[in-house]
């Protein structure tokens, strides 16, 4: 693999557009899907399906697994753990420990 | 057949043999599986148990296939709730395979039933426990702790 497989910019390209977004809504509701499946619920060719694919496979949010001649498409939802674990929980931590710390002064004086 | 699948990919920079040790090393496990351990002797037919920091096993199966560092199948069975033991054996496969400087991980958990509650329950705790992982192995410490997890 030439690309730098962790490559954030990869998954935030992928990310930045509506078609993928709705492929992986797609994907999200049922997966295991082919192709020929994807293209029968969005308004676009099969060559843009498939190049939208290519991306989302490229940023690992997208994971295929061959069947026979088939390509099943899986939704690979680990990136938007890592985005999750790398840009929420720590954003969250501080916050989340300020509410416990006022809750717990509140708490300690109606009790006082 | 119908049958419910999912398959989860991960990249971690680390070695193929660094990751198998972390998949198959119960103290390893401990530290991103939020205090869960699996014990096995990870040869074909030996038992596999999962065990809960009280104590508690949830999990029990079997080693299919074990080829390190390269593919480990797991069957695997619930044992808690009634409704997923009902669903029988998922078989758990997890392949490792050198992508430059990292290795890609690739786990596939299938059951041989649609709408599987099984699959259900064990693909909302994977991405979690990945992730930990993935920060364990690439920085020496995990992100998420239990109690981040909702």
């Amino acid at each position: 693999m030439a690309k730098d497989p962790r490559d954030a910019d990869l998954l935030f390209h992928a990310l930045a557009d509506p078609s993928r977004r709705k492929l992986l809504d797609l994907l999200y509701v049922r997966d295991g899907r082919t192709l020929a499946e994807l293209c029968e619920h969005v308004d676009m060719t099969r060559q843009g399906v498939t190049q939208h694919l290519d991306i989302l496979e490229e940023a690992t949010l997208v994971a295929t697994v061959r069947r026979g001649r088939e390509k099943l498409h899986y939704l690979n939802p680990i990136p938007l753990q890592d985005i999750y674990s790398r840009w929420i929980v720590k954003f969250e931590r501080p916050r989340l420990k300020a509410l416990d710390n006022l809750k717990r002064r509140l708490e300690e004086r109606a009790h006082a | 057949m119908p049958r419910s699948t999912f398959v989860y990919v991960t990249y971690i920079r680390t070695t193929p043999e660094r990751l198998w040790s972390a998949l198959t090393d119960p103290e390893f496990q401990e530290q991103y599986w939020f205090g869960v351990r699996c014990e096995s002797e990870w040869t074909p037919g030996s038992s596999w148990t999962m065990i809960h920091p009280d104590g508690h096993v949830s999990d029990t199966g079997e080693i299919i296939e074990s080829d390190p560092p390269r593919r480990l199948v797991i069957r695997w069975r619930h044992q808690d709730q009634a409704e997923l033991r009902a669903e029988g054996d998922a078989l758990c496969t997890m392949e490792l395979e050198p992508a430059g400087p990292a290795v890609k991980l690739t786990i596939t958990h299938t059951i041989d039933r649609e709408h599987s509650t099984v699959i259900k329950t064990v693909s909302s705790g994977w991405p979690s426990v990945l992730s930990n992982l993935k920060s364990l192995l690439e920085t020496g410490s995990s992100i998420l702790r239990a109690k981040d997890v909702k």
